[in-house]
């Protein structure tokens, strides 16, 4: 095990897929400078200009040239600069890249990994702040992951890289300068595999991307026996293992950085729901941002944040239900 | 006869097939036989196979929601193209696809397109590929002159200028964009000047004249295989028919339509043909053969079999598939 940053976890396995594989290039905005979160510094370098492209400001072109380039038989990493910027490439992402193999009978797929950071980071504001992880898993078609630690960033792309299906990969901002253990060899990590990331009997936790250390942080000062889990994948998610969690907890929470209304919380609540009846279910609650576009001052900022303190109340609110 | 000859008997063979195919996609369209919608390019045919007859079988394609031609003129497989647009089983997308995704991969054919433009970004990524897996291949994209109005249009011109890339862009221009003239809604010089202004030379032909588009099109594609970069052919042309096949384009004088149809690039060719020495008998022969081509093609899309229910669940994704 390696202590290392999200950015250079996700660089370095990044770097060794270039290297086992020849048909795998990135492309986007500021890679040859390392992008702006450091996360392809030094690609270039090894790699050369055709295989670490920096691209124009041309997000519907960066997106549907990687469609292009998936058919013809490469492995494009598409790089969107933040996740915000997808919404200039949505109609190649969702009406191109997710249908082709459908659309087309199964000629062609589009094998390529679409990188969005997400979420708040340093005062963004409202253009650049936003998690709109829910709206891409509403779309067949497309596989979405949403890693919380440096570990498995690194390990989901790998797996993305590898992915005949094409993979969005929602990389939380926040946590690009954040620490984690990081394996010697990163093996890639298969989507819809749930971390456990503490246990207990009294409240199942569910969460994912940034919100990862936030709710670790909170359910330890809760004092409550919490069973926590990091989906890192949202489109497969585990279900097995939090319906398993729910059936001997009866209690759900599940905390995420974007707008709680029509978040993916809501289909968590609603999945487990169906599957244990209202009896198999005392309480169940999300714990989101409220219906309102990120505010730049700090201080507002704050007002919306979800902190362990919060996470923690709601927890202790469930379990006391 | 002439090589020369021979050669132009297989473009009024491949623009007799097309409008034959189209004549037969409208009548389904309109007898509801085939589901949904088509967009006819009848009376564009010259420029589809002007352009695809200098393309081999390893250069790609993108086109549009009036595709047809194009993929006909790559030499996709006619009778897989109208069993889908009958949205049956052995349809060139299995029938999941229909007239505006037709596509067909083993002839370079990468897609039609149901969003106007969405093509050009594609092309260019595929030329990308074509470029890092060192292959000898050029891409031909086709687009409407509506095309020229959205986003990608402008980021795909300056892409493929700025990586040279091996592109040939093709602005079919038939006047209309939907239901509306095109120039009404469109300022400055046109979409050859727009091309040029990102630095992708741009060239201009009577997209009725099957020659005309033939010459410039082997010389267009023979500076993109010498390495010069993209170019741009900006054709000229008119849509005999409405924007649909049940659109009686009510927008636009009878006369003007007419006036088109007197142009007709296949009737230019024959007539060229048979002053060259070709028998009318053996044109009306081409002519005949191509009817008679696809109304078999419909005749067997009416007697193939529906996709199974299940098909509507496969293809869609491999991990996170619909349960």
């Amino acid at each position: 095990m390696t202590r290392m940053t999200f950015a250079e976890a996700t660089r370095r396995a990044l770097a060794e897929e270039m290297r086992r594989d020849p048909l795998v290039w990135a492309l986007g905005e500021d890679l040859v400078q390392g992008g702006i979160f450091g996360q392809y510094k030094g690609l270039a370098e090894e790699f050369g200009p055709e295989r670490i492209v920096s691209t124009p400001i041309s997000e519907s072109t960066i997106m549907g040239a990687g469609l292009g380039a998936a058919l013809c038989g490469t492995r494009p990493v598409i790089e969107m600069r933040i996740a915000d910027f997808t919404l200039c490439a949505m109609d190649e992402l969702v009406s191109q890249i997710a249908k082709v193999r459908y659309m087309f009978g199964g000629q062609g797929r589009a094998a390529l990994v679409v990188r969005m950071p997400q979420g708040m980071w340093r005062n963004s504001a409202a253009q650049h702040s936003q998690c709109l992880e829910a709206w891409l898993t509403h779309i067949p078609g497309l596989v979405v992951a949403a890693p919380g630690t440096p570990a498995d960033a690194a390990g989901l792309l790998k797996a993305a890289i590898r992915s005949d299906d094409p993979v969005v990969l929602m990389e939380p901002k926040n946590l690009w300068t954040a620490e984690g253990e990081v394996p010697e060899e990163v093996a890639p990590i298969p989507f819809g595999v749930a971390r456990r990331a503490a246990e207990g009997d009294a409240v199942t936790v569910v969460t994912w991307s940034a919100m990862v250390p936030v709710v670790e942080q909170g359910a330890r000062e809760s004092g409550i026996g919490c069973d926590v889990f990091d989906l890192r994948s949202l489109w497969p998610w585990d279900e097995a293992a939090v319906l398993a969690s729910v059936r001997r907890t009866g209690r759900l929470l599940v905390v995420h950085e974007a707008v709680t209304v029509s978040g993916f919380g809501a289909e968590v609540v609603a999945r487990v729901l169906e599957a244990v009846g209202p009896s198999g279910l005392r309480a169940a609650e999300r714990l989101g941002a409220p219906r309102a576009p990120v505010p730049f001052s700090p201080p507002l900022e704050e007002a919306i944040r979800i902190t362990p303190a919060r996470v923690a109340e709601a927890i202790r609110r469930i379990a006391a239900t | 006869m002439s090589n020369e000859t021979a050669r132009r008997m297989a473009m009024l063979r491949d623009m007799a097939r097309i409008r034959a195919f189209e004549r037969e996609a409208v009548a389904a369209m309109r007898s509801g036989e085939a589901p949904g919608v088509v967009h006819p390019s009848i009376g564009q045919e010259a420029v589809a196979v002007g352009v695809c007859g200098n393309l081999r079988r390893a250069d790609r394609i993108t086109s549009t929601h009036r595709g047809h031609g194009h993929a006909i003129a790559k030499g996709a497989d006619a009778r897989a193209m109208m069993l889908e647009l009958h949205g049956r089983a052995g349809g060139s997308c299995g029938g999941k696809g229909g007239s505006m995704h037709i596509a067909d991969f083993a002839v370079g054919m990468l897609g039609a397109n149901g969003v106007v433009g969405a093509g050009i970004p594609i092309a260019c990524g595929a030329a990308q590929a074509i470029r890092l897996r060192k292959e000898e291949a050029i891409v031909a994209c086709f687009f409407g002159d509506g095309a020229v109005n959205r986003g990608p249009f402008l980021e795909g011109m300056n892409w493929a200028a700025l990586y040279r890339l091996p592109v040939l862009f093709v602005c079919e221009d038939n006047g209309f964009a939907a239901f509306t003239r095109n120039s009404a809604v469109t300022a400055g010089a046109g979409p050859a000047a727009r091309a040029e202004a990102c630095g992708v030379p741009a060239s201009a032909v009577d997209g009725e004249d099957v020659l005309a588009v033939d010459a410039v099109a082997a010389e267009l594609v023979a500076r993109i295989r010498a390495g010069q970069g993209p170019q741009f052919l900006h054709a000229r042309c008119y849509r005999w028919e409405g924007h649909t096949g049940t659109d009686a384009a009510a927008y636009r004088p009878a006369e003007e339509a007419a006036a088109a149809r007197g142009r007709d690039c296949i009737r230019r060719l024959a007539a060229l043909l048979e002053q060259a020495g070709v028998a009318p008998g053996e044109i009306a022969v081409v002519e005949a053969e191509a009817a008679a081509e696809m109304a078999a093609h419909r005749a067997a899309a009416l007697a193939a079999p529906w996709p199974p229910p299940e098909a509507a669940f496969s293809d869609v994704q491999d991990t996170g598939a619909p349960a």
